[in-house]
């Protein structure tokens, strides 16, 4: 019982690290009907600005950590608005084929700057928050579980907020619905989008800090595995849908921990995971919680 | 990449320099960059270092060595890629390479093929010379570290029951946990619970927990370092004291870096310790502090042994053509390297002896050498 305690815990956590990326897959997709494969690679980037701003902030405290936090959401917000004007922008209205190998270019773009800058050996992260490990009836608790657990939930919730009760959620849901009607009655579509952008890049940049406090070692090419994860949690969910986003991720974090945790099937994880994604999809093809035309943010 | 960039200009540099005249080329495959890079780093400069030297006393047959560099990004199917291009483009006479045991058992057959000789600085895995009569190591092979680790944790550690983790596309991992397993049975150990993950892998909770569920005196983690040092914290976050051990593959500063405070008490086996106090180790560190500015780790010095048993092969068969160069491989005995007197068995390997380190106090420190 301990082990199963344990284990779903784990899971918890591991899920809602994928969660937190699924959410930008799927803004991202709800309001423009693209995939942005860059966005894995925008969350190795908010571990990296974590990883610099943490170390001229001292370690384990509660506002160094949230400052690295909330500094590497501010930087990855704005390289995602570049990302859309520079790459995406000009090919909007264009076939959704060459946008998409647009952004699996970008995504090479930045795993290959990455290794540049940064240099290919895995990097230490520092410890931003203070760590302890509490005991509860035989189950370990790490803090930083706990932390990633709090921050997917808050910021989860502050979406919901942002895209159902302030007036540039009511936009982006419009220009979701019918871009040319929306910006028939007066909405900025540029704006609307780049807003999309830079929100969905501090989704990644967050889940980015997050993943590294829980694996303390930071490499340019460590999107590219949790980056493949969310977007099949996004897509399990039901892309376009936030808490299905945020459902997938959780159920895939789960479902992957057990199966790694047992003996005999952990070398096919993988296989699993996208196996139950297939037969998920055969039940309900737009996700567990798509809808085909209502409610896409 | 940035601290690879200046041994890379170095050797284009010394290409350029000496392209003019007829010299010998040498291939050399590396993880440069990419995941397995720490260890292709240190191996690279270990290389360069001793070409330098061989050119600057005169070359080898009174020709300067000339060193051509590919990176093979620590990417599966690049270093077949990079070596038909060195083959096939740039004529080298022999190949140097490569760290990791899967990235050399995919060149082996090509340069195998080729009919030319290929010396590995530090790749285990057995299969890795059984590709064909060309290929050599100047390591020792994981047939022996295995047996090696497994005496050591239980004559030392009075380890009778260990749980193993294994990474299932590593083939140096899943060789290593073979051999392990294979001589801790056979001396009366049992292994509670065997834990697979893929490389690249993060989160290794789910397989701690399942061995804390089990129970067992320690834990094998036969992977590498980037692996290990994140296990090794997990399992501390987990509540797991037991001690963690593993191979030479451990062997990098990263490892230290990022498994910090959880690396207490773990051991490791390896080929080399910058601490052994002989003259030949001593020496060989000055000279690679003096040329990179840091202390050299056990791959800097296998890439550097690598360089020179093949230049002593040349220089005995006082040819470089691949045959006569493969033979003079062959019969290598006694050769003086930094790691140890290098005598070829009949399978291509060199009999050697293995260090054991332990981490103490955030440092390394030499536990016992074992002899074959």
């Amino acid at each position: 019982m301990t082990e199963f305690l344990q284990q779903l815990l784990n899971g918890i956590s591991l899920g809602a690290i994928f969660a937190l990326i699924a959410l930008g897959y799927t803004m991202v997709y709800g309001v423009l009907r693209f995939i942005n494969f860059a966005h894995s690679d925008v969350f190795m980037v908010g571990a990296f600005v974590g990883y610099y701003i943490g170390r001229h902030v001292p370690e384990h405290t509660l506002w160094g950590g949230f400052l690295a936090l909330a500094g590497a959401m501010a930087v990855c917000a704005l390289l995602g608005v570049i990302i859309e004007r520079l790459a995406y922008r000009r090919l909007r209205g264009s076939p959704t084929l060459n946008v998409l190998i647009t952004a699996i270019g970008v995504s090479l773009l930045l795993e290959n700057l990455g290794q540049f800058f940064f240099g290919a050996t895995p990097r230490p992260f520092p410890e931003l928050f203070p760590v302890t490990t509490f005991i509860v009836g035989g189950v370990y608790v790490s803090s930083n579980q706990l932390v990633v657990i709090g921050v997917t939930l808050g910021l989860l919730l502050a979406l919901e907020f942002i895209v159902h009760r302030t007036k540039i959620g009511t936009a982006m849901r419009a220009v979701s619905l019918n871009p040319k009607a929306a910006s028939l009655v007066g909405i900025n579509i540029d704006v609307v989008i780049s807003f999309t952008f830079a929100l969905g890049s501090a989704l990644a940049a967050a889940g980015g800090i997050l993943y590294a406090l829980n694996y303390p070692s930071i490499d340019p090419l460590m999107g590219v595995l949790p980056g493949l994860k969310a977007f099949v949690a996004a897509v399990l969910g039901g892309i376009g849908n936030i808490p299905g986003a945020a459902l997938g991720g959780l159920l895939l974090g789960i479902v992957e921990t057990f199966v790694n945790g047992s003996a005999d099937w952990s070398s096919y994880k993988d296989a699993i995971a996208f196996a139950a994604l297939i037969i998920i999809l055969l039940f309900r093809p737009a996700g567990l919680l798509g809808r085909f035309t209502t409610e896409k943010v | 990449m940035i601290r690879n960039l200046p041994s890379v200009a170095c050797s284009l540099a010394l290409a350029a320099t000496l392209a003019a005249q007829d010299t010998i080329k040498i291939g050399e495959y590396a993880s440069l960059t990419g995941k397995e890079a720490a260890y292709g780093d240190t191996s690279h400069k270990g290389i360069v270092l001793a070409i330098e030297e061989l050119n600057t006393h005169g070359g080898v047959l009174h020709q300067k060595l000339e060193l051509l560099t590919e990176d093979n990004q620590s990417k599966q199917g690049e270093s077949a890629t990079v070596v038909k291009k060195l083959i096939s483009r740039d004529h080298v006479v022999a190949l140097l390479g490569e760290v990791a045991s899967i990235r050399s058992l995919e060149a082996a057959p090509v340069i195998q093929n080729a009919k030319l000789p290929m010396v590995s600085s530090a790749s285990v895995n057995s299969k890795v010379t059984e590709a064909g009569d060309y290929i050599f190591r100047v390591c020792f092979v994981d047939s022996f570290q295995g047996v090696v680790l497994a005496k050591f944790v239980q004559e030392s550690l009075k380890v009778r029951r260990v749980a193993i983790l294994t990474s299932v596309n590593s083939a140096y991992s899943v060789g290593m946990t073979r051999v392990f397993k294979e001589r801790f049975l056979a001396d009366g150990g049992t292994v509670t619970a065997e834990q697979k993950y893929s490389e690249g892998d993060k989160d290794f909770r789910a397989q701690l927990t399942a061995i804390k569920a089990a129970g067992a005196d320690a834990i094998f983690a036969s992977g590498y370092y980037t692996e290990a040092a994140l296990i090794c914290r997990q399992a501390r976050a987990l509540g797991l004291t037991l001690p963690v051990f593993g191979g030479d593959g451990w062997d990098a500063p990263a490892l230290l870096e990022i498994g910090g405070a959880a690396m207490e008490g773990t051991y490791f086996s390896t080929h080399y310790s910058p601490d052994n106090p002989s003259a030949e180790v001593q020496n060989f560190n000055q000279r690679y502090k003096a040329r990179w500015g840091e202390v050299p780790d056990a791959w800097a010095a296998l890439g550097y042994d690598s360089a020179f048993v093949l230049a002593d092969a040349m220089k005995r068969a006082g040819s470089t053509e691949p045959a006569k160069v493969r033979d003079a491989l062959a019969a290598t005995k006694d050769f003086p390297a930094v790691t140890g007197h290098i005598t070829m068995d009949a399978h291509r390997n060199p009999s050697k002896s293995a260090v054991i380190l332990t981490i103490k106090d955030g440092k390394y420190k030499f536990v016992s050498s074992v002899a074959p």
